[in-house]
């Protein structure tokens, strides 16, 4: 822990009861949209952000900053894929979550991540279930090219997706006993939600996806006609001989598609609480728009409710954010992504591996009495990896899976962080002014590593 | 008279009708052509129904009147979804009722509690729901020695949140954290081992830490602890009957070691799940979400035997089971013999079950 000095920091345990923003520094808010402002934008939208990226982002208007952050360079992630020809499952298993974590780190477009994970969470599917880490790569690549795509374009992908073909038994579905999994959770998981269609509507929609499959030969989407219920449905509503293209079309006719899309991405990027007019609003974007993501992302990012300086640090890290954010700040270097893979599943995130086919219900979820003292456990433990050299070259050890002797309790400083002053040292780590005391007076080390354990760390 | 629950969730919903299976029925065969168990697998224990082959770590308990199972639990209007329905149970709701508290919690409405540094409840699983409220003060762990390794957080702040709910969550949590940890840091680095080791596994070590803390005399209304992988869709049975071996190894062990350290007339152990399974099976040799199943009651002095009818097979509701017990009368029972505290859990009338010797 850090010894506490002389002198703490301006409104720490002086505003003790009054936990509040960061004062406005009118000087740097003068030109473009600020420190702070920017600092909210991409943490939001991005993977922890360095001051240099801060200052970037500072000096541009809004409507550029975020233009800047949809736009796409390239539909393939970085990283080149895992070689799944060697390896065992449990390894190929490693291979895929490790393979994202790199690229999370690596990526020069965050925002194509983040909208890549919100798909995951949003359309999942467990290694656990399908039991083919190829498969889920694949199923990985289409999330990134559609990233901020078609939500329609999507959601016809998805259905014909062959990971989630088996993940929610779609691929065994046939006439006469079709299975109901898949169309369980499309209407209540991926497009109305709970409540918004009877049992009827559940049963018809399988009925509907009978005959859609894999081949088992190649592992791609195939249609067997003869396993396809051909007769009548009613729907929503609606009746006639639908297949699993004309329910789709019926659920993506359905404002209550669209409403909770936005409502998913409202918790993920602006509030825990949802606005019941913004999300109508962003709905009529996103449906007006024939479901492109572009223009409904904007208009969130850009929408008062988002910029309101009383929404900063309204949100809880996620494991990802927490983890390969702090790694992105410090500089660490990771060269074997396995042990912060396994600290990730710890805090109850990793990837390809969802609690369940809800996905992770994250907002307070992410923080209960185990994982707030685990994440505390960690963010020790990467203090620490900055602090001590490897055996065998001059680098900072990385982040490791267990304590590490000899460690030091400040920082130690890498390019991302060194010659900054504690003000906006504390501004770049902290969306909030902190609750405990932090000796801005210390040195830079220590004022990093005070900021990293204090609980506003926990918030975005 | 006081007694510490151990809750057991079965996660995904368990079949109940290849858990305690109607065997003498021929409708059994009919619905479950491929997927039901064959005769000589059932362990009878009556003229109708018996036990999975599996659950043979069970009989001894259920020889001596340990074990009590109640047949066809569920409720009324039963819903299908995974996540609703364990909703419904967890918060003992009605089918058309949201609650955000949890039903142990709810037993505990207007009651004295101690205040303090102590701990209520403890939750070894991810899902805390059943035990969450204002009333009770719940610790989650999922690895305890991992909880037994992490040094204290500093105790101090009164600080408000200024309206931010994000920031209100984490410094509760933070306050009830380090008032909890410390007591039961304790008190797990002083328990003994169990005198029977349970099985390597996340379930094995989850009782193991469920048994140091009884058998270590931590004074908590309830312990949760769970069983995972029962949403059997396709290919159902090598799955369950693993799941099933499971269980029963686990429980019996977990009776061993209470009677061992003379607390098995102190605990009561219940087995909950979000609903049971279709009565047909499905196309891929697996079942689809039903609704009412079986679910066990343990403990020293607990009423053995059935509780409940066994819901028929040929009168069917949408092809599920319709329910012959409610789960919140197997609730008010359990509150009842455990903590002593009469709840009904908004029902008009409650159905006694007498699961319990006074």
């Amino acid at each position: 822990m850090v010894a506490l000095g002389r002198r703490y920091f301006v409104g720490g345990v002086a505003a003790l009861g009054t936990t509040a923003l960061w004062p406005v520094r009118p000087g740097l808010a003068a030109a473009g949209m600020g420190f702070d402002e920017a600092r909210h934008l991409l943490s939001r939208a991005a993977f922890g952000a360095t001051p240099a990226e801060i200052r970037t982002v500072a000096t541009m208007d809004r409507d550029a900053a975020v233009d800047r952050l949809l736009a796409t360079w390239h539909s393939n992630a970085l990283t080149a894929p895992p070689d799944w020809l060697n390896g065992t499952p449990d390894e190929q298993a490693r291979e895929l979550s490790t393979w994202w974590v790199e690229e999370i780190l690596a990526t020069d477009q965050p925002l194509v991540e983040r909208m890549t994970l919100f798909w995951h969470n949003h359309f999942t599917s467990s290694l656990d279930k399908v039991h083919d880490a190829a498969m889920l790569f694949r199923q990985n690549a289409l999330f990134r090219r559609e990233a901020f795509g078609n939500f329609a374009r999507l959601l016809k992908a998805v259905a014909r997706d062959p990971a989630m073909l088996i993940y929610l038994d779609g691929a065994d579905s046939v006439a006469g006993q079709p299975n109901e999994n898949f169309a369980r959770e499309l209407l209540e998981l991926f497009t109305l939600g709970e409540g918004r269609y009877s049992e009827a509507d559940v049963r018809n929609a399988a009925r509907a996806f009978t005959g859609w499959t894999i081949d088992r030969k190649t592992g791609a989407f195939m249609n067997r006609v003869e396993r396809h219920d051909g007769g009548e449905k009613s729907f929503l509503g609606r009746a006639g001989h639908f297949d699993g293209n004309d329910i789709l079309d019926i659920l993506l006719e359905q404002p209550r598609t669209a409403e909770l899309v936005c409502e998913k991405l409202w918790r993920e990027f602006v509030s825990l609480a949802p606005d019941a007019a913004e999300i109508e609003r962003l709905a009529e974007v996103l449906r007006g728009g024939g479901y492109e993501m572009k223009p409904v992302l904007k208009a969130m990012f850009l929408s008062p409710a988002f910029r309101d300086p009383a929404n900063r640090g309204g949100l809880i890290k996620s494991p990802i954010d927490l983890l390969l954010g702090s790694v992105h700040l410090l500089g660490l270097p990771v060269p074997d992504k396995t042990p912060i893979a396994r600290m990730m599943q710890n805090l109850g995130q990793l990837p390809f591996d969802p609690p369940n086919v809800r996905g992770w219900p994250g907002g307070e979820s992410w923080i209960t009495t185990y994982t707030l003292l685990l994440r505390q456990q960690y963010l020790r433990r990467m203090i620490e990896a900055t602090t001590v050299a490897s055996m065998d070259s001059a680098m900072k050890r990385p982040v490791e899976g267990r304590s590490l002797r000899n460690a030091g309790s400040d920082v130690e400083l890498t390019a991302t962080l060194t010659g900054i002053e504690a003000d906006e040292l504390m501004r770049t780590l902290l969306p909030r002014q902190p609750i405990d005391a932090v000796d801005t007076g210390g040195a830079p080390g220590a004022v990093v590593a005070a900021a990293m354990l204090d609980p506003v760390y926990q918030l975005k | 008279m006081s007694r510490i629950l151990l809750l057991v969730e079965l996660k995904g919903g368990n079949d109940g009708l290849n858990t305690v299976i109607p065997y003498a029925d021929p409708l059994y065969r009919e619905l479950r052509p491929e997927i039901g168990i064959a005769r000589e697998r059932v362990l009878q224990i009556d003229e109708h129904v018996g036990l999975h082959a599996r659950l043979e770590p069970l009989m001894e308990a259920w020889k001596t009147g340990d074990l009590a199972i109640v047949q066809g639990v569920g409720y009324p209007d039963p819903n299908r979804s995974h996540f609703r329905s364990i909703e419904i149970w967890d918060t003992a709701s009605s089918s058309s009722q949201i609650l955000s508290k949890g039903w142990v919690a709810r037993a505990f409405e207007h009651a004295a509690l101690p205040t303090g540094d102590g701990v209520d409840t403890i939750v070894i699983d991810s899902n805390a729901l059943p035990l969450m409220g204002p009333e009770l003060r719940t610790v989650v762990m999922q690895d305890a020695r991992t909880f037994l390794q992490q040094a204290p957080l500093p105790r101090d702040d009164l600080v408000e949140d200024g309206g931010n709910p994000a920031l209100h969550h984490l410094l509760a949590v933070r306050r009830g954290l380090n008032a909890a940890a410390d007591g039961l840091r304790n008190r797990l680095r002083a328990a003994s081992s169990p005198a029977h080791d349970y099985a390597d596994s996340p379930f094995g070590q989850q009782l193991d830490v469920a048994t140091r803390l009884i058998t270590g005399g931590a004074s908590v209304v309830a312990v949760k602890i769970a069983l995972a992988g029962f949403d059997t869709h396709a290919n159902q049975p090598p799955t369950h009957e693993m799941l099933l071996a499971a269980l029963a190894w686990g429980l019996a062990t977990f009776r061993y070691n209470m009677i061992a350290a003379g607390r098995w007339e102190d605990v009561l152990v219940l087995t909950y799940s979000e609903f049971g399974r279709r009565a047909r099976q499905n196309a891929s040799l697996g079942t689809d979400h039903g609704s009412a199943a079986p679910h066990f009651v343990m403990g020293g002095r607990v009423r053995g035997g059935l509780h409940g009818g066994h819901p028929s097979l040929a009168d069917l509701r949408d092809g599920d089971l319709r329910h012959t017990v409610d789960f919140r009368d197997v609730y008010s029972a359990i509150a009842r013999s455990c903590w002593d505290r009469s709840v009904g859990f908004g029902q008009r009338a409650v159905q006694k079950l007498n699961l319990v010797a006074l």
